[in-house]
């Protein structure tokens, strides 16, 4: 089994077609949306957990790409600038899945991508602007 | 035995000052016993990294060919409006000022994304920023518009000046509203969500000298990255809060006025921050070296996280509508661990001063002193302290008559 966190970018003629749908019959995926929307132009964007076998998990992305789904990892999309953070904490108690955290011990803050779900509540939260959404 | 700060300065000149930070302290006193630390150790440095809004700088330009008085007109350093009412090419930029078209909090919440602070930052930074100004022309300062990229190098003078610095303790934001309130003490979430606290605890530098025993008019600090000094206490000073056995107090109560050449800063330690909703402001590194002159002052700086108390306070209706009290007290062990218990809830909590820098900080002047690139001052006067009757005033309005 392999699990997968993924950004999928519709383009407009597709956002009212079933594809979640045809992941999980004809590939066996387990889905797990974390956020869908559509912007102002129509496109449709998603952020997925997959949970499945490999070959399946092959062949639903392939099955993606021939029907003009764009699909990014996830981690690409969500960026914690360092040089930025000033290690305040300010986000930790915010974070719902602990993708941002601190070492309890010297008080130094972390970002563990694959832990993190793109929920963007950090983004108000960060007065330094250490985190980044390119959604 | 009672040491001076002559007799200290004279032993970091050779190299031989014992110097602990204020973390390193409370191991060593615990180890050794408080008389034993107070005769071996000389200095204690604290250190604390935190959004300081009342803060700001002074610049002067040099004058213009022909010559422009800024005083009475305006003048923006990048879009960011300056104080003028001084002479021809002096100005204040104070951190919270934003540019004039800043949406503010009119698509709430703001995003608050630049301000004097930024520009603070920059200039340390050594970048070029843009100085435009009008002014209404006199006959020797005839010039009316100025247009012109300036930076640290090019002016006179620029210099720190903050109003209010280096608190002495502060509250712990809650919020028992059912919306999401956005404060200077960051995104609060309803029905006590979350918590929010901002001072370094037991590395703070006025947590380590509770009754200004050492610190006062003139003494030499660490401040953004380089060296500044007290000027006084700060606005809102109010030693008379109630303290613990120890004498810390419980409540917000001491504050510094504090002042440095920006041309030895270093933007490391002057960051540029947006609190969302709330407005911008600076966050400033300020390190205070404490002298240990006997046992008592030795003792103060081994406070512990545990020791020291802060008030845990509703900022959705008690804060903004000014009603005294608190709905808990914690320490910032307690804080520190990520979790504290407020009538019966148990919240997480989150900082806004940095841990981590403090101790940068506090390791840093240690490091200058052991090497003697820092002597120690005697302040000219100590601060006001808890015996002083300074009482904390809230604003008494007294309605203006309208002229008939």
């Amino acid at each position: 089994m392999q699990k997968k966190r993924i950004v999928l970018r519709y383009p407009p003629h597709l956002v009212d077609q079933p594809v979640i749908s045809r992941l999980v019959k004809d590939y066996d995926l387990m889905v797990n949306i974390m956020r869908a929307r559509i912007t102002p132009k129509e496109e449709g964007r998603l952020v997925l957990e997959l949970t499945g076998k490999r070959a399946g998990m092959e062949a639903g992305f392939k099955y993606l790409s021939d029907i003009g789904v764009e699909v990014q990892p996830l981690a690409q999309d969500v960026k914690w600038h360092e040089d930025r953070c000033t290690h305040c904490t300010a986000c930790i108690s915010i974070c719902p899945t602990k993708a941002l955290d601190v070492n309890r011990i010297n008080m130094e803050v972390s970002f563990k991508r694959d832990k993190c779900i793109a929920c963007e509540l950090c983004i108000p939260v960060c007065p330094y602007q250490a985190m980044e959404i390119l959604f | 035995m009672a040491k001076t700060i002559e007799e200290i300065n004279e032993k970091i000149r050779k190299g031989k000052a014992v110097v602990l930070t204020a973390e390193e302290i409370i191991d060593y006193a615990a180890e050794k016993g408080m008389k034993r630390a107070a005769q071996e150790v000389d200095v204690v440095t604290t250190g604390t990294f935190g959004p300081m809004c009342s803060s700001g700088a002074y610049f002067n330009v040099g004058h213009s060919k022909p010559r422009i008085k800024l005083g009475g007109g305006k003048t923006y350093l990048n879009d960011v409006p300056t104080y003028t009412g001084f002479a021809a090419v002096d100005f204040f930029l104070g951190a919270t000022a934003m540019p004039d078209d800043d949406p503010r909090n009119k698509i709430f919440p703001g995003k608050f994304a630049y301000g004097g602070a930024y520009v603070i930052e920059e200039l340390v930074a050594g970048k070029d920023v843009r100085l435009t100004a009008t002014a209404y022309g006199t006959d020797c300062y005839p010039r009316k518009t100025l247009e012109t990229y300036i930076s640290l190098k090019d002016m006179n003078e620029a210099v720190l000046l903050d109003i209010r610095n280096a608190y002495q303790n502060y509250n712990v934001a809650v919020n028992l509203s059912e919306k999401v309130i956005y404060t200077y003490m960051g995104v609060l979430q309803p029905k006590m969500g979350n918590a929010n606290y901002c001072s370094a605890g037991q590395l703070s530098p006025l947590l380590n000298d509770p009754y200004f025993r050492t610190i006062g008019v003139g003494t030499r600090i660490f401040l953004g990255g380089g060296v500044g000094y007290v000027v006084g206490n700060g606005t809102q000073h109010n030693p008379g809060v109630k303290r613990t056995e120890g004498g810390v107090p419980k409540a917000p109560s001491g504050t510094l006025c504090v002042t440095g050449d920006l041309k030895m800063m270093n933007p490391k330690w002057l960051r540029g921050t947006s609190y969302t909703g709330y407005g911008v402001t600076l966050t400033i590194g300020i390190g205070v070296p404490i002298p240990i002159l006997n046992e008592e002052i030795l003792r103060y700086t081994a406070v512990r996280d545990e020791e020291i108390f802060a008030q845990v306070v509703d900022y959705s209706d008690a804060y903004p509508q000014c009603i005294p009290g608190s709905i808990g007290e914690v320490n910032y062990k307690q804080l520190k661990s990520g979790r504290i218990m407020v009538q019966g809830k148990e919240i997480p909590t989150a900082g806004l001063s940095s841990y981590i820098k403090a101790r940068e900080i506090a390791r840093t002047l240690k490091e200058w002193i052991e090497t003697g690139k820092f002597l120690l001052t005697q302040p000219v006067e100590l601060l006001p302290s808890a015996d002083s009757g300074i009482v904390f005033k809230t604003l008494k309005e007294r309605p203006i008559k309208k002229d008939k």
